[in-house]
């Protein structure tokens, strides 16, 4: 014990522990460094990654959404908002799908609660909107993003389809 | 060559414009005011040009030891220079930017602080001397000068926390009122033995006084005083690990959480301003100042005999300069009451102890420093 | 006459921000203004040409008294009001002091010893005069005595404070930092090597 406090004091006195912190860092200083360049460089996507999101069709172009409001009611921070009424065919579809992205915190239930796909998170999350109208993700704008980004979203679903 | 330039500027421009302004009798007074502006420009502009680039040098260090490679974006005329345009666009993004004064907040003082903070730091390299003539005023307490000044910072982190009427900002001027308290006394003390040591308050005498070579210098015999020094400048500056008056985790950030653009900025520069004052003191002080490190060396002594004492002295500041960059990157922050334990119970016993064991060296003594 | 300007400039800085002290609402106001009239006697002192004792004025008073004054007073926050009771009560002693105050003031300063002509105009030092080195051989030398009771008094002074403060009782939990920056990881952690646990069964059939 006695011995062990001399020891102590001696190594405090001469600061032994702070060089030794400092001799890590001073090493990690010529270290190869690991940014990823954004703009020019970017790190590899999973096929899970859950961006903006989308509403997918049918190949045939019917749209998928049956109004369920599964989402709607999932969705831990409320930024689903449906209406929904029957079509003239007498099929139930939404006449209003709006999710707020100012309040949405990707957490990807949406899509996971959706019993036919139509709700998916695709992997754009290059965005910005320049005022908040911009960050309200109506139907119509939802479709778009689908209709743009199918072939990527299908081939994520097939991915993923062997661990669901 | 820099004796050239001030020589033609005082006799080509200043002459000139006081002969054609000034009256007759009271030219030569003129002449030697205008002759101190420019020095006192020629060291204050490079101060915050360094100061401005210090805030660079320690994005791009702290991200190298993180990994990271620091800003790399900004430039000039379209080309990137490893981001060597970042501190200016910084400058001009918080120039432009809005000053928000508190409601509830004492106006006056919450708009006076930021100067009483830079003001001491920039003061005190009047008696900073570069060079065995470079010094704008050689005066006989210089030491005692720069002390009372660097004790004057305080003033301005107090007088923000409570100007600004946040309990954060109180919190942290607390905080930093009774830290640089404590560490005030060691660094006293270490200053005192550096006195002792030289027999003079005079930084330039200080400096000579360490001539000889590389273990003349007072970091051999004052070493102790020497780490305490720079440990309390740490400290007194604010900086990581002793940063518990900013503590951006616990507080938010500390004395200057209301402050925004210019005001906010002016407390930055004071920060830097001081950590660049400290690093040039332990230069001086202890580290023989520009003096060059390979003085009495037989070969390298005239090997590198072109090399203007100036730059030693700067390359020296620059090593300090680092040091407290390296300190930020590797440290945690410490807690209050582990600072102020080692503030009063182990900086102060240790450095009346080493004042009695130089003034003992120096009685009795003792060569090489001593005799 | 520059030297009389600043003079003068000093002066008046000096009196406005003592009685400023005096009259401020605000006990920090009021602190603020005394360090102002530090700064104003120091720069007085600084015309003086003793230098050292202006700089340590600002060292020891504005850079360490004063933040302790301040410290306390914003900690303790004065409520303005109850300084204000008890003004009248207080008033026929407070001019009875000021009186007598003023009466022995003038008696010091009209006595012969202050007379102006007693005193020349402070001479021109040279350059290289070092006030510091001057003092020091005074107070060591003449006045050796005198420093070392005026030591020997602060030290009895700090240690009946640090005694007053001291609290017998051990009632705080608060940790020792002198015993705890000893502790290592060694002391807290064990690091046991042991084998890998096999994947649960349950778990594999599920899947």
């Amino acid at each position: 014990m006695m011995i062990n406090n001399v020891k102590n004091y001696i190594q405090s006195l001469f600061l032994w522990e702070l060089l030794k912190g400092l001799h890590l860092t001073g090493r990690y200083l010529f270290k190869r460094k690991v940014t990823v360049q954004y703009p020019e460089e970017k790190t590899p996507q999973s096929h899970r990654f859950r961006g903006l999101h989308a509403l997918r069709r049918y190949p045939n172009g019917e749209e998928r959404c049956i109004a369920c409001k599964l989402c709607e009611a999932v969705c831990p921070a409320v930024a689903i908002t449906i209406e929904s009424e029957p079509r003239d065919d007498g099929s139930r579809r939404t006449t209003k799908y709006d999710i707020d992205l100012t309040k949405c915190i990707f957490c990807g239930f949406c899509e996971e609660s959706c019993p036919v796909d139509s709700i998916v998170e695709t992997r754009i999350f290059e965005y910005h909107g320049e005022n908040r109208e911009d960050l309200l993700m109506t139907k119509e704008k939802l479709l778009k993003v689908g209709d743009e980004e199918e072939d990527q979203i299908a081939k994520d679903r097939s991915r993923d389809a062997l661990y669901r | 060559m820099l004796e050239i330039l001030y020589q033609f500027i005082s006799e080509q421009v200043l002459s000139p414009i006081t002969a054609l302004i000034v009256p007759l009798d009271y030219q030569a007074q003129a002449l030697i005011v205008l002759q101190t502006i420019i020095k006192i420009l020629s060291v204050l502009v490079p101060v915050l040009v360094t100061v401005a680039y210090f805030t660079y040098a320690e994005r791009k260090v702290i991200g190298f030891i993180q990994g990271r490679i620091g800003p790399n974006r900004v430039g000039f005329f379209g080309f990137s220079l490893w981001g060597l345009g970042q501190p200016i666009a910084d400058a001009v993004k918080l120039i432009v930017k809005e000053i928000i004064i508190p409601t509830g907040s004492n106006r006056f003082l919450f708009v006076s602080a930021p100067v009483l903070s830079l003001a001491p730091s920039v003061a005190a390299w009047a008696v900073i001397p570069f060079d065995d003539t470079k010094v704008i005023a050689n005066i006989n307490a210089g030491l005692l000068y720069v002390l009372a000044l660097t004790s004057l910072a305080v003033y301005g982190v107090i007088i923000a926390g409570w100007a600004s009427n946040s309990k954060y900002a109180f919190l942290g001027a607390m905080r930093s009122a009774a830290q640089i308290i404590s560490y005030e006394i060691a660094m006293g003390f270490a200053l005192v033995g550096v006195l002792v040591a030289a027999g003079s308050l005079n930084l330039g005498e200080i400096v000579n006084a360490q001539s000889g070579s590389i273990i003349h210098w007072y970091w051999l015999p004052l070493f102790p005083l020497f780490v305490i020094y720079f440990i309390s400048g740490v400290a007194e500056t604010n900086r990581a690990p002793f940063d518990v008056a900013e503590g951006e985790s616990e507080i938010v950030a500390g004395f200057h959480v209301e402050y925004g653009g210019m005001a906010f900025s002016v407390f930055f520069m004071a920060e830097y301003a001081n950590m660049i004052l400290i690093a040039v003191l332990s230069a001086l002080l202890f580290c023989g100042g520009w003096l060059s490190p390979v003085q009495g060396i037989p070969v390298l002594e005239d090997l590198l005999a072109w090399v203007p004492p100036i730059l030693w002295l700067l390359a020296k500041t620059s090593f300090f300069m680092f040091l407290f960059l390296w300190f930020r990157a590797t440290f945690p922050r410490y807690r209050y009451d582990q600072i102020m334990r080692l503030g009063w119970k182990v900086f102060i016993p240790l450095t009346i102890v080493w004042l009695v064991v130089v003034s003992a060296m120096v009685v009795a003594d003792v060569p090489p420093w001593f005799n | 006459m520059i030297e009389q300007i600043v003079f003068y400039l000093f002066a008046g800085m000096l009196v406005f921000s003592a009685s400023m002290v005096v009259v401020m609402r605000n006990p920090i106001h009021a602190a603020l203004f005394l360090i102002l009239s530090f700064f104003a006697s120091s720069a007085i002192w600084l015309l003086l040409q003793a230098e050292f004792l202006a700089i340590t004025l600002v060292l020891v008073y504005v850079g360490a008294v004063m933040v302790l004054f301040l410290f306390v007073v914003m900690m303790l926050n004065i409520n303005k009001v109850t300084v204000e009771e008890g003004f009248a009560r207080h008033l026929p002693l407070g001019i009875s002091v000021a009186v007598s105050m003023v009466v022995a003031m003038g008696l010091v300063v009209g006595s012969d010893y202050f007379l102006s002509e007693r005193y020349t105009a402070v001479q021109q030092l040279d350059p290289n005069y070092s006030n510091a080195k001057e003092l020091g051989i005074a107070i060591y030398t003449e006045y050796l005595y005198q420093f070392e009771i005026a030591g020997a008094i602060l030290l009895v002074a700090i240690i009946a404070a640090i005694t007053l403060g001291m609290s017998k009782l051990k009632i705080t939990k608060a940790i020792n930092p002198n015993q705890q920056v000893y502790v290592k990881k060694e002391d807290r952690l064990r690091i046991i090597k042991m084998q890998a646990e096999p994947k649960n069964k349950n778990e594999e059939s599920d899947a």
